[in-house]
């Protein structure tokens, strides 16, 4: 590496070191592309979208002719019972996903925690579900839940039983199956990552201390991987409340609003319903969740290395 | 690898067997069917065995081929236009994203600055912004506030090469999906980025700066090669999410911007599923990042889990 910078003309002409305020301006420098970008299509949308929170505003109108009216579209809102409802079926969405993700990844990667042959071309299998787009894994499960076509009544019809109404009464759990399918690899990599970089030592010395394969996993393994696990349920956690083009796909919210979660209400008020204001207000309620979200996350972080510390001062001190 | 693999029982192998089919099933049966007639998936003969035809990639891509299919009337389905967007749309994103997000990274991790904590902290918030929040601002602010008005130079100029009425917005062409797609991106690649940056070492930076290279210089000629692995598992990722984004293209494309997620959706909602032709352009979507999964497989699981066990 040095050697080819060296041998490279263009740098050994100028034996000069730079003058002190480019040093001093270049970490400017290196932000600015980024930070202006952010600035123009991340916080300046956002801060328009709080603003235009509290006005009554349709797409006809430009923001500053839309009427102000406080805090009227949180109200009306919170008083709604289809909002309620769509409330309600995201966190119970996110909920049963993240569960049931974390339980059958974690599972998994417990499971298959061992050295075999063949075990990267499984993980390539393994996380091609999350590489596919959203709209096509909707358009695969609503092939598959098709009432007469689909391959899981044909299967029932075959065996001998009833068909199942997956895409009607069943919506809801149909929806998070299809959602499990797709990113419980992602639990199973990174819980499998993090079960591969667990100390050896410990392991070691519970079998010497004739500690049982289930011992090992309820006293050891889990304890020490549960700092990850947190980070990694969170971050799972706040990307399914993005979830939206493969219930989009798969029931467009129905039937009636069983599978209507937040993120699709909103471009349905926006779009459908042209009430832009209710729609940001809206918006507003998922991103407070989101930010509570995300602020524990780092909490827990934070806390996680301040122990860190605390434990080595301790063990320092033992010394 | 010359280490040795322990042997597993024949139940172990099953399980596996099991997992593997639970998670390529739905990508072959779309794969199987994208190659069946209609009239064959909805009388559900034959399973595996049927006469595979290409006729359904024909018709999704009838605007593109040479020759005219004989079984096609009038060709309805601007799949190629549509792919040829998505193609734009996601290299130039890509691209734009890795460069700015890896100067970034640089920055918050080499440099000690005024703001720098602030930037940093932004960064890591902004990064939960779901898509659909997005939608209102975003939808807004391309059609009414980005835009150069018809009766200035830029503005006048540009209406004058490529036609159309109004002033002249960010809605409706590439370059207003790319720059959201830049913006969403850019807090993961920087997040991401920075702990490949971390590990280079300090004395490779001082040496090239002692034989006189300038800081650009230094990055661009020393950091990014080194941090190689890194920038692909950032622009799989980028490339994914601006290859498969559906929302936001949606509500900023028009006629002749649309990407394929659009095309998809727009063909599903209809009553009658044409089910082959959906499949045939549903497996045209998914080929790229299945073939970047299966070049970049190790990049992929290495970025992952710099982005959250390092957390």
């Amino acid at each position: 590496m040095a050697d080819a910078l060296t041998s490279d003309p263009t740098l050994r002409r100028k034996p000069k070191r730079a003058p002190a305020w480019i040093n001093r301006a270049t970490p400017y420098m290196f932000m600015a592309p980024a930070v202006i970008i952010m600035a123009m299509a991340l916080i300046y949308p956002l801060g328009y979208m709080i603003w235009g929170s509290f006005r009554a505003w349709d797409p006809t109108q430009t923001i500053g002719e839309a009427e102000f009216i406080g805090i009227k579209n949180y109200i009306t809102l919170w008083n709604d019972p289809n909002f309620r409802e769509s409330l309600g079926v995201t966190l119970k969405f996110a909920f049963f996903c993240v569960t049931i993700e974390m339980v059958i990844g974690v599972g998994l990667a417990l499971l298959l925690d061992r050295n075999i042959r063949g075990m990267s071309v499984l993980r390539t299998m393994f996380i091609l579900p999350m590489m596919i787009a959203p709209v096509v894994v909707g358009l695969m499960w609503r092939y598959m839940y098709h009432p007469s076509v689909g391959t899981f009544n044909r299967f029932l019809e075959k065996v001998g039983l009833p068909k199942v109404d997956w895409l009607g009464s069943h919506s809801l759990t149909s929806v998070i199956i299809a959602d499990v399918w797709q990113w419980t690899p992602f639990i199973f990599i990174l819980s499998l990552a993090a079960l591969q970089s667990l100390p050896k030592s410990a392991l070691e010395a519970s079998r010497i201390d004739g500690a049982t394969a289930w011992q090992q996993v309820v006293y050891i393994k889990l304890p020490l991987m549960m700092p990850v696990l947190i980070v990694t349920g969170l971050l799972r956690l706040i990307d399914s409340f993005k979830v939206l083009e493969v219930i989009l796909v798969l029931t467009q919210g129905g039937p009636g609003l069983s599978t209507e979660i937040l993120a699709l209400r909103i471009s349905r008020t926006a779009t459908e319903f042209r009430e832009l204001g209710v729609a940001a207000a809206m918006s507003n309620y998922l991103l407070m969740i989101l930010m509570f979200l995300t602020i524990a996350m780092f909490a827990f972080n934070k806390l996680r290395e301040i122990r860190a510390a605390w434990t080595r001062m301790a063990a320092e001190d033992d010394i | 690898m010359d280490q040795s693999y322990e042997k597993q029982s024949s139940a172990f192998y099953a399980v596996i067997a099991l997992l593997v089919l639970m998670s390529m099933g739905p990508v072959i049966l779309m794969f199987v069917n994208s190659f069946k007639l209609d009239v064959d998936i909805i009388s559900g003969a034959g399973g595996l065995i049927f006469l595979p035809t290409i006729q359904n990639y024909e018709t999704a891509l009838c605007d593109v081929l040479w020759y005219e299919p004989d079984h096609i009337n009038f060709c309805s389905l601007k799949f190629g236009g549509a792919f040829v967007n998505s193609l734009i749309i996601a290299l130039v994103s890509t691209i734009l994203t890795l460069v700015i997000g890896s100067m970034a990274a640089y920055a918050l991790v080499r440099f000690r600055f005024f703001g720098r904590d602030t930037a940093s902290i932004t960064t890591l918030m902004v990064r939960m912004v779901p898509p659909a929040v997005l939608l209102v601002p975003v939808f807004g602010l391309w059609n009414n506030e980005f835009c150069l008005d018809r009766d200035s130079f830029i503005g006048g100029a540009i209406r004058e090469t490529f036609g159309g009425r109004g002033d002249v917005c960010l809605a409706g062409t590439h370059s207003g999906i790319i720059l959201i797609y830049v913006a969403m991106n850019l807090p993961f690649v920087i997040w991401i980025l920075q702990s490949f940056i971390v590990q280079v070492p300090r004395s490779l930076e001082e040496a090239a700066r002692v034989d006189g290279a300038g800081p650009f210089q230094v990055f661009f000629k020393v950091i990014l090669p080194l941090i190689k692995p890194g920038l692909a598992a950032a622009a799989i990722f980028t490339f994914r999410i601006a290859w498969n984004e559906y929302l936001l293209a949606s509500a900023l494309s028009d006629r002749d911007t649309k990407t394929v997620p659009i095309l998809i959706v727009n063909n599903m909602s209809e009553f009658n599923v044409e089910w082959g032709v959906i499949m045939a352009t549903g497996m045209l979507l998914a080929i790229p990042p299945i073939i970047f999964t299966l070049l970049a497989s190790r990049q992929i699981i290495t970025g992952m889990t710099a982005g959250a066990v390092k957390g």
